[in-house]
């Protein structure tokens, strides 16, 4: 239970509670909130490990030879990278914001399934503590795609760790989305349309479908699998008939999609977070509400841009390049109306802020090299290289990760009642953007000029590049230090939050920082569109007048 | 200053365009375009760059020029004023970006043509003449790699192994943890490095014995998975001579990262001495493991090689180099 004593310490908001009230951060606690915060902390402990994992890759590629550690541990090590990363981390994360927010947005006093929430929280430590304890056995060393045949040749114990692990947490996945899709189609408020509604639920809607759509596949293709790894079964194995190109196909009809499953909820984010901190009515509502629907679809039909040099046929490539850059228009259309709800703005450069116009700067970049990657000519060069680590980072870390931050800082005074310290957040963005630009930008040179993806050593002609990129990663390592500081001392000791910090429009802040167990009193009443700045009502002017800005607890 | 706004967007457009062309063109980012499909593939990355350098500059400008230009007074608590959208900007918005993939599309389309991906099979009309070849390379061939191919033969789903035509050359690519195997159609030449002339037209038929693998060299910009069970084939045209890394590109191991051979890609003259050279090595090869075997050490196609190139096996097994020899041909026609 090595994780649950980590949490104690992140988990604790305020020493001076009664013990009753941090205890149900450790409990089967039904309260939305509570799994939330249940869902981030445990996330971002676990985002740690998969940066760890990730510092000890850039520290065997600081050289051209394989010499901090063996080849087979250096596999497993980007194995579990990904696996933690993915499934631990952004996916989790993700949900206890979708967690935490969905029900204060829409005015409703908790998810739809409370206990059922609650279960697929639970599932979440003990299959990452089982992903953990692989490496006692020999973890799973075939890629976070353990592709077969490789994937049922190696360590068998660790792969099944990994198969079971990654099962669970799909299971997880799905239940979460059952909760998401039901909340918000049925517990808004009755005054809230569905054009009513904030953008973050519009993602988190798309979200939960993809997740229901997509991961009951992953789900078969991994108890295929595991059939052909543990009884010998020939579903994916040549020798015996099977075909491994059918697992490609299985594993990437879930995989594809989780890329939106992982990217929508912190497009909904950034679209509440710029409005606010813009003051400024966000541009184009409908085009951007829809273009999540529109993600959602197109993100179930263009897997196999994945598999453009494997065996698939020309005819089927064609149909999926021109899927995939499609993506770009829907997209696209978020991006411009990023900018344009920014432009003539009133714009507060605070970290959540920073984080925000950092997340649509980066994912531009990811998105233009995601176009290319789409054309099956030049895909056909960079495939498996540099180039498509470069590309999927720009997406995740970039694009994910820098909007979670941003997430964070929007919403930490809400969930904790205690407002961070601006210093140390610019800090962390700068130190953030600065470490994670030095470490994925070169890597699209090393790509395009052939160096290959998943190796322990390289050519030695790559090794100027390898070292920036690893000294990147230390700063990217060192740029979490002061948001750790920062998050544990605000969380005991910070300023005290007011019920809106910076006079957002949304029903979360209409509610005490943090908010009461019941969320509303009674079904609150939207004064106005959650993006109605510059004609907001005189009821929601400075101060706003329900409730009172004093915080319930303490 | 008093310029009208028009033109001050006249001239931005017209400096972004001039920059995204010469960065379009002038990035240096690939390796050496060894082969007709690196030309292809680069003329389509090119304007990619072009259109990624445009969209790049565009956006992180905005976002720049946004940062400071509405950046809000310390105090200020009022909104900005209410816009809530602009229906024929966003109709701008959404139409450009779609004309601009679509293009791309076609563009992709007509290069994936151009570089025979839509159809690698299609000099291939010689079933009969393959059949019997691959017969008889199955024979030739090393055990561990006879089974593999008795094994695939009953594969369901198999693209069966192509044959040389008149203008290809074709090898057998076999990746295996973690090496590369070519053989050569036709001949019962298998061996560790890929040599290949320079101007042909080369079939290569990709399979793997064990796990997935990947063929790829960067100066090509040509990759295919190696899969076990099947056959792929896949069509290249060198056109630089010069000396290239294959590396394998799908994880295959602990040792993936080492799994390269070397291309070596020369004139149609030099590399039929190579092949030559092999064939013989090849035959004694046999010779030493089954002196039962009557051999004959005699060229597959002696009637394509001149007299130097069909004596250069055995010139260099007495020590006699092809200049030695050449020399001596020399003198005798003098």
């Amino acid at each position: 239970m090595t994780t649950l004593t980590q949490l104690s310490n992140d988990t604790n908001p305020g020493g001076d509670r009664p013990k009753p009230e941090w205890r149900k951060y450790f409990g089967f606690s039904h309260d939305h909130k509570v799994i939330g915060i249940q869902y981030l902390v445990t996330s971002f402990f676990f985002y740690l490990i998969g940066g760890a994992l990730a510092a000890a890759v850039r520290t065997e590629l600081a050289t051209p030879a394989s010499d901090f550690v063996s080849p087979e541990l250096y596999n497993s090590l980007f194995t579990l990278h990904g696996t933690v990363m993915i499934f631990l981390w952004i996916v989790p994360s993700t949900a206890g914001f979708i967690n935490y927010l969905v029900p204060l947005m829409i005015g409703a006093q908790d998810m739809a399934f409370p206990r059922l929430n609650a279960i697929a929280f639970w599932m979440l430590p003990p299959s990452g503590l089982l992903l953990m304890s692989s490496f006692f056995v020999g973890p799973a060393s075939a890629g976070w795609t353990s592709y077969p045949p490789l994937s049922t040749m190696g360590p068998v114990a660790g792969e099944l760790i990994w198969i079971l692990s990654v099962l669970l947490l799909g299971t997880s996945s799905i239940l979460g989305a059952i909760n998401f899709i039901v909340t918000i189609w049925k517990m808004r408020v009755p005054q809230m349309g569905w054009n009513d509604m904030p953008l973050f639920c519009w993602a988190s809607l798309a979200t939960g479908i993809l997740a229901l759509v997509s991961t009951p596949v992953l789900a078969g293709a991994l108890i295929l699998l595991s059939f052909d790894l543990v009884v010998g079964t020939s579903f994916f194995n040549p020798t015996g008939g099977g075909d491994p190109i059918v697992y490609q196909h299985m594993f990437w009809f879930y995989s594809h999609p989780a890329v939106y499953i992982m990217i929508l909820p912190v497009f909904g984010m950034i679209s509440d977070i710029i409005p606010v901190h813009s003051r400024k009515a966000i541009f184009g509502y409908r085009a951007i509400a829809y273009s999540s629907i529109a993600i959602c679809f197109l993100g179930l039909i263009v897997w196999a841009h994945h598999m453009f040099t494997s065996g698939t046929p020309p005819w089927l490539r064609m149909f999926f390049m021109f899927a995939t850059m499609v993506i770009a228009v829907p997209t696209g259309i978020k991006v411009f109306s990023w900018v344009a709800t920014m432009w003539g703005g009133k714009i507060q450069l605070n970290s959540a802020m920073l984080f925000a116009m950092g997340f649509v700067s980066m994912f531009v970049i990811g998105g233009i090299s995601g176009v290319m990657l789409a054309a099956v000519p030049f895909d056909i060069h960079v495939h498996d290289t540099y180039f498509v680590v470069a590309h999927f980072h720009y997406v995740l870390f970039g694009g994910s990760v820098f909007g979670l931050y941003a997430g964070m800082y929007h919403w930490f005074p809400k969930i904790t009642g205690r407002m961070l310290n601006e210093k140390l957040g610019k800090i962390h963005f700068a130190l953030n953007f600065i470490g994670f630009n030095l470490t994925f930008l070169p890597m699209h040179k090393l790509g395009l000029d052939g160096m290959n993806r998943r190796i322990a050593e390289y050519d030695p002609k790559y090794a100027t590049i390898n070292m920036i990129c690893s000294i990147g990663t230390l700063l990217l390592a060192v740029s979490t230090v002061p948001f750790l500081i920062n998050a544990i001392r605000s969380w005991f000791w910070g300023d005290r939050a007011p019920a809106n910090p910076w006079n957002g429009l949304t029903l979360e802040w209409t509610v005490s920082s943090p908010p009461p167990v019941e969320n509303f009193a009674v079904a609150p009443i939207p004064a106005c569109h959650p993006y109605a700045y510059g004609k907001r009502p005189a009821s929601m002017l400075n101060p706003p007048l329900t409730p009172p800005p004093e915080p319930i607890s303490t | 200053m008093n310029v009208p706004s028009q033109i001050i967007t006249l001239l931005f457009g017209i400096g972004l365009t001039l920059v995204s062309l010469w960065y379009g063109y002038n990035h240096h980012l690939l390796p050496l375009a060894a082969s007709k499909e690196a030309v292809l593939i680069d003329d389509l990355f090119n304007v990619m760059m072009v259109i990624s350098t445009g969209i790049f500059v565009l956006v992180q400008g905005a976002i720049l020029f946004v940062a400071f230009r509405y950046k809000r007074e310390e105090g200020d608590e009022t909104d900005a004023k209410y816009v809530h959208g602009n229906i024929p900007l966003e109709i701008v918005w959404t139409a450009i970006p779609s004309v601009i993939v679509l293009a791309l599309s076609l563009y992709s389309f007509d290069i994936y043509e151009q570089i025979g991906g839509l159809n690698p099979m299609d000099h291939s009309s010689h079933q009969g003449v393959h059949q019997e070849i691959s017969n008889k390379k199955q024979k030739m061939l090393p055990s561990g790699i006879q089974e593999a191919a008795v094994m695939d033969g009953e594969m369901p789903g198999m693209v069966m192994p192509l044959a040389a035509d008149d203008s290809a050359v074709a090898v057998n690519v076999t990746g295996l943890q973690f090496a590369w195997l070519f053989n050569y159609v036709g001949t019962e030449v298998t061996s560790g490095e890929l040599h290949l002339p320079v101007g042909r037209d080369i079939l290569l038929n990709i399979t793997a014995m064990d796990v997935l693998h990947a063929f790829w060299v960067p100066e090509f910009r040509i990759k295919q998975d190696a899969v076990p069970g099947r056959t792929i084939p896949i069509r290249i045209s060198p056109t630089v001579e010069g000396t290239y890394s294959l590396i394998c590109a799908e994880l295959c191991g602990a040792y993936h990262g080492v799994m390269r051979s070397e291309v070596i890609v020369q004139s149609e003259r030099d590399y039929n001495i190579w092949l030559n050279e092999q064939v013989v090595a090849m035959k004694e090869q046999n010779h030493n493991a089954d002196s039962q075997n009557p051999v004959s050490t005699v060229a597959l196609y002696p009637e394509l090689l001149s007299d130097t190139e069909y004596l250069a096996p055995y010139a260099k097994k007495l020590g006699v180099t092809v200049e030695h020899l050449q020399a001596i041909q020399a003198q005798q026609q003098s």
